[in-house]
């Protein structure tokens, strides 16, 4: 298969970018997108050039490093897939594929296709984890949890943090990262205890941060490489308000 | 929880859902009564007397322009925010997403439409009944009581741009609630997968009987205002 590629190149995060246009040719079906490109860059690397900086690690969908916006979606346009689990197949042969980096400006570009995503980082820091005292491993079945909830807090723990979500958003809002964070905690008897603490500090990062406002268009859920619902977001927005009530 | 209302997310858009709430309750009252003016003109005009400028009308009004400026004034600073955070680079290339309402990606444009449609219509009812009592009038600029709402709906509609005009602004009205009813229980936490389709589903029909109710007495007295066939004759 043989694709046009064009690529917003940026040298640095003060650098003004653009695209630019590539061509890869005799790419199999089966080659996966982060391959393709990393054809292009030992192409470009044996032209001199620069290769193009994007994103990566586990290249099984599971580490939430790769990002990319792809034809205008993030990962790309299949459904419920991470970049790197998106191949070549999926496009048409001779088709020109825009690639850009996440836009949002709690993202902001460091070089081509990288964006800083420590913002999300900041976002954990402030109140995604559990700080009591939970002792040694209980017994199994010690601590009775309901089918239902614990199947609900693992779909909220699906989320890998890769950002697309904000940055698919028309409103750059980081809601369904937090939300999904909050209900995987929220939903389980370890994290439930800090509940309050946690929606109220992440929510007050998140804003603090500059991401904008959930106006509840589903765009996030539509995008999410994990099918991440926006039913989280209303546990959020539940947990947020019964806290604030309760001050 | 002393300014949360003001300076967080969350509450800011509590206080859209709640207002948003108050709003919509309010129009379903209003597309009631005016129902009334296709049954009866004298009925009508009883509920036009009983809210003219008494002082639990004008307490309702008051509380009711406050409504509509909360709701404005907050979905502007939500907005400027959201544009901040979108941030100046803008993607070359967007699609659809799947499953995501056009009305929901347009609720600020929606909203001027609605915005614009009450401009309109304030200057057509209100400034001809409420305000006249307000200043001591017992007519107003078409020489009609302002009591008489059936004669001023008549008067109104009987102009064909004044039904379009209507039309317009309830269509608009139409796709802001499609979305909005639906989101205010989604603000307010009350939502989940299971609720979402039947949410959606009654946004729907409250959006549907409100558009119905207001576009049909609208449509019939420009149609029948001119003839006997009706109640308000």
């Amino acid at each position: 298969m043989n694709f046009t590629l064009k690529i917003w190149r940026q040298r640095d995060a003060k650098s003004q970018g653009g695209f630019k246009e590539y061509q890869v040719k005799d790419i199999s079906p089966d080659t996966s997108f982060l391959e393709m490109l990393d054809i292009l860059n030992n192409d470009l690397v044996y032209a001199g050039e620069e290769p193009v900086a994007f994103d990566h690690d586990c290249r099984e969908g599971i580490c939430g490093m790769c990002s990319l916006h792809i034809d205008g979606h993030a990962h790309g346009p299949s459904q419920a897939v991470t970049t790197c689990q998106l191949y070549m197949r999926k496009f048409k042969d001779g088709a020109t594929i825009t690639i850009e980096p996440w836009r949002s400006a709690a993202f902001p570009v460091i070089r081509d296709l990288v964006v800083n995503r420590g913002a999300y980082d900041e976002i954990l820091q402030a109140g995604g984890f559990v700080s009591v005292r939970t002792n040694s491993v209980p017994d199994g079945n010690a601590i009775p949890i309901p089918q239902a909830d614990a199947e609900e807090s693992m779909d909220a723990a699906a989320c890998v943090g890769c950002g697309a979500c904000a940055a698919t958003c028309k409103n750059g809002s980081a809601m369904l990262f937090v939300a999904a964070r909050v209900s995987s905690l929220a939903k389980l008897p370890q994290g439930r205890v800090e509940g309050a603490r946690r929606a109220k500090a992440m929510v007050a990062k998140m804003d603090e941060l500059g991401f904008g406002n959930c106006t509840n268009t589903g765009a996030c859920q539509a995008q999410c490489p994990k099918s991440i619902s926006i039913a989280h977001i209303a546990r959020l927005n539940r947990e947020f308000l019964a806290a604030k009530l309760k001050d | 929880m002393n300014c949360f209302l003001t300076n967080s997310s969350l509450g800011k858009k509590l206080v859209m859902s709640i207002s948003g709430c108050a709003l919509v309750l309010f129009i379903l009252f209003h597309m009631s009564m005016n129902l009334a003016a296709l049954f009866s003109a004298e009925a009508y005009n009883m509920i036009c007397a009983f809210l003219g400028a008494n002082w639990y009308a004008l307490v309702a009004t008051v509380g009711l322009a406050a409504l509509v400026v909360i709701h404005i004034v907050y979905a502007l600073i939500l907005t400027m925010e959201n544009y901040r955070a979108r941030g100046k680079q803008r993607y070359a290339v967007t699609v659809n997403e799947p499953g995501v309402q056009w009305a929901s990606k347009n609720m600020l444009v929606l909203g001027f439409v609605v915005l614009g449609g009450l401009a309109i219509h304030l200057v057509h009812f209100w400034s001809k009944m409420q305000l006249v009592e307000i200043m001591g009038l017992h007519e107003n600029s078409l020489g009609l009581s302002p009591t008489d709402g059936a004669a001023l709906i008549q008067y109104t509609f009987s102009q064909w741009y004044n039904v379009v005009i209507y039309l317009v602004w309830f269509v608009a009205l139409w796709f802001h609630l499609t979305h909005g009813v639906w989101s205010m229980f989604q603000t307010a936490g009350f939502a989940n997968d299971v609720w979402y389709p039947r949410l959606k589903c009654l946004s729907n029909i409250v959006a549907t009987l409100i558009f119905l109710g207001f576009a049909t007495v609208v449509v019939w007295f420009y149609f029948c205002g001119n003839c006997c066939c009706c109640g308000a004759c």
